[in-house]
């Protein structure tokens, strides 16, 4: 039974969080149907994608806390800029935050050989630094989130389709098949397991760390900016609770924080049973603190019904 | 041609050895007073009329941060991390400020003495749940923090409560001189009664002993999981007397205040002993380190600029403190 478990991780993640909907509804029958379908892939998105940032840097044992500082950076940025650039060029300053951080993780971690913990806490604290000040400096400027954006992060294709998984499902499939099928995803792996080893091999590790970090920051910004569409004001604590969900989707999902083994396959499934269990615990009707310690306790249960399972 | 030491050169060189051997053992004892020497000089330039009531801010304004510090020191130390400490903080400081509101100074000490008593068991469950989890303690700490997050709202909704005037006294007031706040006599104590025993006792040794590599810890005979979760009880004391030291600094306890000092204890442990790695370095450099990290924002302040800089500024600071550490290292692997 032990060893099924252990080679199905994908299967038990899937048959857990068909649990979840199953305590859904129960608690209050009805509640599964087309727009509750609908409403949870529409939630999950961000948080998918942050996930994908996150699975891609822990896979060579990293981490990257910077991610949410990045996400609601690259928010504010796009609204407060919309107006003066237009609607793409504001698109493109918000993914350029995300890509300037990632670099510099990226060059800190891989050629400096800093901890991801400690850089990634130092980036994430500056870039929250720079976008309070810069909010305090434009001050008079409108913001604006642009239609596409809007469209993107709240819409609905036929009333059934959430837009945002136009966006999401083709990252998650770029993501999965480049982990799977090509060198650079392999070549993650690997770095993860051994790093000496791959340095011996005559691999250019700090290449493929520097790229791996600058994707995480540009899905980070990513994630900000589907977020952003969906509440459609960017406020500077957008992303702030998504810290815990975008580390707790990827561990849920199978990866190690060690690095070497996992898959963004497990995340995305992890990221789905986060959202589950927010709106299962918004339908238990209980006060604001008693739901963040229930949604903290059942992480830490997860976490370590997985770790157990697969040590 | 050969060189030929004479035995004189030889035994100098031996004792400059020595001296920089242990000047590196305790760079950031050295370093890091001198550090906070310099921003003091150079807030005292700017701001030539610096007096006693600024003194007795800048102490009462690092407080909180220094014993956060303090508490991931220990941790980091032992070889762990815990991102729970701003909320552990949190816990602390509206417990007092929920029960103190209406008591006298004794009763209030009783009562500080409990919450001391409630941090150390708090501290206790993270470190056992760390050990026992056996998930890695980034995440479970991770986790736990949103649950004493979780634990402050319950106490204490929003900002409000209280305690007695004397007993917030006992930081905000001064001894002696104007000069001399009893918030430092307050750090300074507390540091050298807890920490001082610890690190002078074998439980020391064996907080450092797993910090710097576990598998000769436990092949030397050290109980891994009791050590581990000892450090994360005096973690949980320091953060308790933050959180309480939080309370008498701003006279009421807010549920949400003490999150912050999560990640700003962790930028004074990195730039006060220049690494996260265990094992070595002390709680001294870290508390030192608070005071740099408290002085920044109010220098700014001093000179016309947008304090909020601050945040960048500590970001900055521990970016180019652990970059810098890391040429270092590659400079001497090169070579």
């Amino acid at each position: 039974m032990t060893a099924w478990l252990q080679r199905n991780t994908i299967a038990v993640l899937i048959l857990l969080l068909l649990a979840f909907v199953a305590v859904v509804e129960m608690i209050k029958p009805g509640t599964i149907n087309g727009v509750w379908l609908s409403n949870t892939l529409l939630f999950a998105a961000p948080l998918g994608i942050l996930a994908a940032g996150q699975t891609l840097v822990m896979l060579t044992g990293g981490i990257d806390l910077s991610v949410v500082s990045v996400a609601t950076g690259a928010a504010f940025l796009m609204t407060t800029t919309s107006l003066r650039v237009g609607d793409t060029g504001a698109v493109a300053i918000g993914l350029a935050l995300g890509l300037i951080v990632g670099l510099v993780n990226g060059i800190g971690i891989a050629v400096l050989r800093v901890q991801p913990l400690v850089m990634t806490l130092g980036t994430g604290l500056m870039t929250q630094g720079i976008i309070i000040v810069y909010s305090q400096r434009i001050l008079s400027t409108r913001s604006v989130v642009p239609d596409f954006i809007h469209t993107l992060g709240s819409g609905r294709l036929a009333d059934a389709i959430p837009v945002d998984l136009f966006l999401w499902v083709p990252i998650a499939a770029v993501t999965i098949y480049g982990l799977a099928r090509t060198g650079f995803g392999r070549l993650l792996y690997a770095v993860g397991d051994n790093r000496e080893a791959c340095y011996l091999a005559g691999i250019r590790v700090w290449r493929v760390l520097l790229a791996d970090y600058a994707i995480c920051g540009v899905l980070a910004a990513v994630a900000g900016i589907v977020l952003v569409g969906n509440t459609n004001s960017a406020d500077l604590g957008l992303a702030d609770t998504y810290l815990l969900p975008s580390v707790a989707s990827v561990i849920i999902g199978g990866t190690s924080i060690f690095g070497g083994r996992g898959g963004y396959a497990g995340s995305i499934v992890g990221a789905l049973i986060l959202t589950v269990l927010n709106g299962l615990l918004t339908l238990l009707d209980s006060p604001e603190p008693v739901k963040q310690i229930l949604y903290g306790a059942i992480i830490f249960l997860l976490a370590t019904a997985y770790t157990r399972l697969t040590d | 041609m050969e060189q030929v030491t004479t035995p004189t050169q030889h035994h100098s060189g031996r004792r400059t050895d020595r001296l920089r051997k242990l000047l590196a053992r305790h760079a950031a004892l050295v370093g890091m007073p001198l550090f906070l020497v310099v921003f003091l000089a150079a807030t005292v330039a700017i701001h030539p009329d610096f007096n006693a009531f600024d003194a007795q801010s800048l102490a009462m304004a690092a407080l909180p941060l220094a014993f956060a510090a303090a508490a991931q020191a220990v941790v980091v130390i032992s070889g762990g991390i815990d991102l729970s400490i701003g909320s552990v903080m949190a816990v602390a400081n509206v417990l007092a400020a929920r029960t103190m509101e209406e008591a006298d100074f004794g009763t209030s000490l009783l009562l500080a003495a409990a919450i001391l008593l409630a941090g150390a068991v708090v501290g206790a469950v993270n470190g056992a749940l760390v050990v026992v989890s056996r998930v890695p303690d980034v995440i479970v700490t991770l986790t736990t923090g949103f649950i004493w997050g979780g634990v402050a709202l319950l106490i204490l909704e929003r900002p409000g409560g209280g305690a007695p005037d004397d007993f917030l006294a006992l930081a905000t007031g001064t001894f002696g001189t104007p000069w001399l706040s009893n918030s430092l006599i307050l750090l300074a104590v507390s540091v050298a009664v807890i920490w001082i025993p610890v690190r002078a006792s074998k439980t020391g040794l064996r907080l450092y002993a797993i910090g710097s590599d576990r598998v000769a810890a436990f092949r030397s005979g050290v109980a891994i999981g009791p050590s581990r979760i000892v450090a994360y009880i005096v973690g949980g004391l320091f953060s308790s007397i933050g959180g309480i030291g939080l309370t008498m600094t701003t006279g009421i306890g807010s549920p949400r205040a003490g999150v912050l000092y999560t990640l700003s204890g962790l930028a004074a442990v990195v730039i006060g002993s220049v690494s996260l790695v265990g094992g070595r370095g002390g709680v001294v450099g870290p508390v030192i380190a608070a005071f740099v990290l408290t002085l920044i924002p109010s220098d700014l302040i001093f000179l016309n600029i947008d304090p909020n800089f601050g945040q960048v500024i500590q970001g900055t600071l521990i970016v180019l403190v652990v970059m810098a550490g890391g040429l270092a290292t590659l400079a001497r692997t090169r070579k």
